[in-house]
């Protein structure tokens, strides 16, 4: 099959190359280093310490987050809890606001909040939808025949949801833990905001110190090392079994369970669960820029930020998009071992957390072509590099969608390649494309952490402008670039609580 | 609309032979339907006909004009043949209108009434022409689809198990509508399908193809009464096989005497033991008692129009036969059987004793 796509497969390698490329990066370094540097490097007791503390945090947070996304989304999807429709919009709107804008908006009122409990809330509130998401997808999507058919087995409720809802489950709930301890692990900004030290503050504060030591390179090599045992740790527990639904047709909709006196105290967590996630970031956010000493804020320097990032986002999805296709199109139409290889190892580059491919960028450039060092392109392949997976997936569905029958029936019509291009195969991609675009676009609206080192001199985005200002103890200041980042993310939240196993496949 | 002649069509896929040596000739004008088994060839057949793919070797020729062969391939867009796959395979993104104008030319395309023509044609409203194809019923899809494969006037229409995913009303309703569309035009059509009820209802000529080979290739009566093998026999329709033993051209066998026919080569039927095929609406019951051989009921299924009867022959054999009405026997009943019309004669299985053949007479 692949024989008949050489461009394609050669396009698909450079992109799959392009990603691997802070893993190489990383893993030759360490190479270089050896076993004696890589002793005096990383074993000793400043690692230990962040070791823990990235430990203890990752663990604690995934617990959380299983707790109230599973909870949550039991609640909206199969209870008869009111509103069920807006809870759901509530229950991942906490999306659209980044995790370093939250733990601004509960330190700057909180001072007291620089501590291990601290760091847990803020990045549950923030995480928690990521576990929410796809188990209240699972739920809906759980057939009722399975239930019916159990019951008439014999089995009682919670021999039901033992038996029958948790396993199918378990994809989702697993993938959503996985997330949440990727993300959690490239986090940079909400825990630095929270003065919670882990891997990645510990790389920046020896990038900072000294430039491009091996100290931080080989922190970064422990994280890289972290996230692949997560990774690795998934696939096995996910297993081999297949959970889709093997039956045809449409799925009947559930009768929700009847909560009757609980219903109350159900309103009042989910009630509460939205207070801490939404209300209280956007309520903080909108008190600094009412009263904030500094609130003076300068509109034209707003006005060119948000440009420039509007600019970076719109540049970054077309990019990512363009160099997605080629990948996605392979995995579906040319199966095989090689195409999944390829498809996958944009997947692993993009699990490495954002501040070692920044690190990993800026050291291949200064040395391979220094001509490049702090320009556009360097931020660009790191934001290709970040969030191809977004991209990917939503344009492998996109072709799932186009089967090649509707070529060979276009060609039996009489139209000819470029004529098929233009008629069948782009406008059946098209809405693909655009909602891949879209959540490529959103991300680096809000992406911090790669800017802050990638970023050429002078340039400012939303997420550089509120940092520095946040930085400087400047809340008043700070606090609009936080409102146009969040009101630029709203967007992706809708898509996201339509679609929750879209785009959430980083 | 041309005939359509393919020689010795060969084709692998890695090193699994799909077709070996395929000839199929298709006067023009006439409704052909590939018939086989699933993973006998028949897809890939037509798929080398569209050009969709490529062939090992062999030709295929649309009347004179020889569009792959001898080293050279004319492109699936340049045969102008149209092709109706198996689901339709309606362009989701655009009207049913537009679908069928897709392969006419710009300025064809903006003439309603050509779409209005087609739609009409196929039997349908000319009301369906702005819906979106999810709209429209399995088989309204698959009528669009050859209304879309006939508008640009091509020399031959193909059509890969169009009616399969419809259900059985559906699909003898629109198996009905494809039939006149494709009469009404006087198109050269070749159909791939796995049913043969299908095959010999609506085909000219049936081409019965098996691992890769073309088996037989006549009109449906013929393929009916006289298969050129057991397996055809089978295949086409239920049979009655016994084992028969020769003399003089009458076979001896469990049902009796009966006067036979050969089916091998030569004309005369050579005396030993053979295999004879009855169809089971050869077969009539009467009440035990008189010379002919008697069986033993064992089930019977009721259809309404006509019931199957399974019978136990004198020598352990089961056999079923077809009656209709409403006057069949009950289970466990005794019955006589007689023989209407003439029984096809085989040569006898590869490796039979022919003491057993005589036995069983």
């Amino acid at each position: 099959m692949l024989r008949r796509h050489p461009v394609t497969l050669a396009l698909a390698v450079c992109v799959a190359a392009l990603a691997l490329l802070p893993l190489g990066y990383i893993a030759g370094y360490t190479v270089d280093v050896g076993w004696s540097g890589i002793q005096e490097l990383v074993f000793r007791p400043r690692v230990a310490e962040l070791l823990w503390n990235t430990a203890r945090l990752v663990v604690g947070t995934v617990a959380c987050c299983v707790v109230l996304g599973v909870g949550a989304a039991w609640l909206v999807e199969r209870s008869d809890v009111p509103l069920r429709r807006v809870w759901h919009v509530l229950l991942a709107a906490p999306l659209a606001v980044p995790a370093f804008v939250n733990s601004f908006a509960w330190i700057s009122l909180l001072p007291g909040l620089d501590t291990y409990a601290g760091a847990l809330l803020v990045v549950t509130l923030s995480y928690f939808p990521f576990v929410y998401l796809p188990v209240a997808a699972a739920f809906r999507g759980l057939d009722p025949a399975l239930e019916e058919t159990a019951r008439g087995l014999g089995l009682s409720s919670w021999g039901v949801f033992r038996r029958v809802h948790l396993p199918q489950l378990r994809v989702a709930v697993l993938g959503g833990s996985l997330l949440v301890a990727l993300h959690l692990l490239a986090e940079f900004g909400a825990l630095r905001m929270l003065r919670y030290p882990t891997f990645t503050t510990a790389i920046y504060d020896q990038y900072r110190a000294t430039f491009n030591g091996p100290g931080a390179t080989m922190l970064a090599g422990v994280l890289v090392l972290i996230c692949l045992l997560l990774l690795l740790a998934e696939l096995r527990l996910r297993g081999r079994r297949g959970y889709a639904r093997t039956g045809r047709g449409a799925v009947r909709p559930v009768r929700p369970v009847r909560l009757r006196r609980l219903t109350l105290p159900s309103l009042v967590c989910l009630a509460g669960l939205v207070g801490l996630a939404l209300v209280v970031p956007l309520a903080s956010l909108g008190y600094w820029m009412v009263t904030g000493s500094s609130a003076a804020v300068d509109v034209p320097v707003l006005l060119t930020t948000t440009g420039t990032t509007l600019a970076l986002g719109a540049g970054a999805a077309v990019l990512t998009v363009a160099l997605a296709v080629p990948t996605g199109w392979l995995a579906v139409r040319a199966r095989g071992r090689i195409s999944t290889v390829l498809e996958r190892s944009t997947y692993l580059g993009s699990s490495v957390p954002g501040i070692v491919i920044a690190l990993a960028l800026v050291t291949i450039s200064i040395r391979a072509t220094p001509w490049l060092y702090q320009t556009v392109p360097v931020l660009l392949a790191a934001y290709v590099i970040l969030f191809l997976p977004r991209a990917i997936v939503t344009v492998r569905s996109a072709v799932e969608q186009s089967p090649p029958l509707f070529d060979d029936v276009a060609a039996s019509l009489g139209a000819s390649a470029p004529d098929r291009l233009r008629r069948v195969t782009l406008p059946l991609l098209a809405p693909g494309l655009g909602a891949g675009a879209a959540l490529v676009f959103l991300a680096v609206v809000t992406e911090l952490t790669a800017t802050l080192l990638l970023a050429p001199t002078g340039t400012t985005t939303l997420a550089t402008a509120f940092w520095s200002a946040s930085s400087a103890l400047e809340y008043g200041a700070a606090a609009p670039y936080a409102v146009v980042m969040v009101l630029l993310s709203a967007p992706a939240t809708v898509l996201l609580s339509r679609d929750a196993r879209r785009g959430l496949t980083t | 609309m041309s005939s359509l002649t393919v020689q010795d069509l060969t084709k692998s896929f890695g090193a699994t032979p799909v077709l070996a040596g395929v000839d199929l000739q298709v006067p023009a004008g006439s409704l052909t339907a590939l018939l086989g088994p699933s993973g006998c060839g028949k897809t890939t057949l037509l798929r080398l006909i569209a050009g969709f793919d490529d062939p090992d070797s062999g030709t295929v020729a649309l009347g004179d004009r020889v569009v792959t062969g001898a080293g050279r391939s004319v492109a699936a867009r340049r045969r102008g043949i149209g092709f109706v796959p198996q689901e339709g395979g309606l362009f989701p993104h655009l009207s049913v209108a537009r679908n069928i104008s897709f392969g006419l030319s710009r300025r064809q395309r903006r003439d309603d009434a050509r779409v209005r023509e087609l739609l009409d044609l196929v039997g349908l409203d000319a009301g369906l022409a702005e819906r979106a194809p999810h709209q429209l019923s399995g088989g309204q899809q698959q009528r669009v689809a050859l209304a879309r494969a006939l508008a640009p006037e091509p020399s031959l229409v193909l059509l890969d198990e169009p009616f399969s995913s419809l259900d059985a009303a559906l699909r003898d309703e629109t198996r009905v509508a494809v039939a006149s569309a494709l009469a009404a035009i006087g198109a050269t059509a070749v159909l791939v399908t796995h049913d043969q009820a299908e095959a010999l209802s609506i085909a000219d000529q049936v081409a019965v193809l098996r691992q890769g080979r073309l088996v037989q290739l006549t009109d449906p009566r013929t393929l009916y009464r006289q298969p050129t093998d057991l397996d055809v026999a089978a295949f086409v329709g239920e049979a009655v096989i016994l084992d028969a033993d020769v003399r003089s051209g009458v076979a001896h066998c469990v049902l009796g005497d009966l006067s036979g026919e050969w089916a091998g080569p030569g004309d005369a039927l050579p005396d030993g033991p053979a295999r004879v095929l009855l169809r089971p609406e050869q077969l009539r019951l009467g009440a035990p008692g008189s010379e002919a051989p008697v069986a033993r009921v064992l089930r019977v299924d009721f259809y309404g129009h006509d019931s199957r009867v399974w019978l136990q022959l004198a020598d352990g054999a089961a056999v079923s036969a077809r009656l209709e009405g409403t006057d069949v026997p009950s289970a466990g009943d005794d019955v006589a059987i007689s023989v209407r019309g003439v029984a096809r004669v085989f040569p006898p299985r590869a490796g039979a004793v022919q003491g057993t053949a005589v036995a069983a007479g």
